[in-house]
């Protein structure tokens, strides 16, 4: 399956070093199209102006953690089908498991190269 | 400081510098810091609790963290800044959940807290424990770098 590099991708984090360092990850994969937003609050409302068809997202941030935006995202009849891969630093049993309830499509654990961005931006979409 | 807890924070730091900045730093011989003095320009301090207690601290002379985080954005950051203090964080964030991960598959279930940043000459780093703490040097080809942790 080609996977569509044109895609709007939303990367959420509180650090905007991250934020880069995931954008330029992101371009090294061929992914140009990329907004940003510094937490899961700002993000939200970016969501309800702007059409984005897939999301990137750090868990812990302050004003709404990554958990909470995608919670927000998946009850919001028009936001719910969005594409979700959360960021972590750590892979924690517990914090995983909750993801997956909330409807995470996969998650990812810092830190990590393109190339393992890349399998699982094009996982999560083959997926859906 | 049981010496079991050395190589998780090795392995941490050059899994995270290899990824995040495509450079794989050479660790020199590690050894006992008896005073609270910085020995780079910039540092990023950490606290951990669990099974295990205590503190990690990254600290980074300016020319090694400014090829280290220009090479993770992709662009070039010539002096100490906000980008530099956010990816100092950063780092060792990341250099403490790795390192967390190898301890927890060692049995020890252990927590880090948010790290801060301290930057400028001669900044002190104080950990949680107090006393001595172990220094793992390290080295790229822009300069040098350690790893300064004090676990018990």
């Amino acid at each position: 399956m080609i996977v569509d590099k044109k895609i709007k991708i939303l990367v959420v984090d509180d650090f905007a070093t991250m934020r880069k360092v995931i954008r330029n990850l992101l371009k090294q994969i061929g992914y140009d199209n990329v907004i940003e937003a510094e937490n899961g609050q700002i993000a939200f409302k970016t969501l309800q102006s702007q059409q984005v068809d897939f999301i990137i997202s750090d868990w812990n941030m302050p004003t709404m953690s990554g958990l909470e935006l995608l919670k927000a995202i998946r009850a919001d009849a028009n936001l719910a089908k969005t594409p979700f891969l959360m960021v972590t630093a750590e892979a924690l049993k517990e914090n995983v498991v909750e993801a997956v309830k909330a409807g995470v499509n996969n998650y990812i654990v810092k830190p990590f190269t393109a190339e393992v961005l890349e399998g699982k931006i094009a996982k999560i979409i083959e997926s859906i | 400081m049981d010496v079991r807890f050395i190589n998780p924070f090795l392995e941490g730091t050059s899994n995270v510098l290899k990824t995040m900045a495509f450079i794989e730093p050479r660790a020199g011989k590690p050894y006992l810091k008896k005073d609270s003095l910085a020995r780079g320009d910039v540092s990023g301090i950490i606290g951990l609790t669990g099974e295990v207690k205590g503190s990690l601290a990254l600290s980074f002379s300016q020319p090694c963290i400014l090829k280290i985080v220009s090479n993770m954005l992709g662009e070039e950051i010539k002096e100490i800044n906000g980008d530099i203090k956010d990816a100092v964080g950063e780092l060792t964030n990341m250099v403490s959940g790795v390192a967390r991960k190898k301890l927890e598959a060692m049995g020890l279930t252990i927590s880090a807290a948010i790290p801060t940043v301290v930057s400028g000459k001669d900044h002190s780093i104080v950990h949680v424990l107090g006393g001595p703490s172990i220094i793992i040097p390290f080295e790229i080809d822009e300069g040098s770098f350690v790893v300064d942790v004090s676990l018990k």
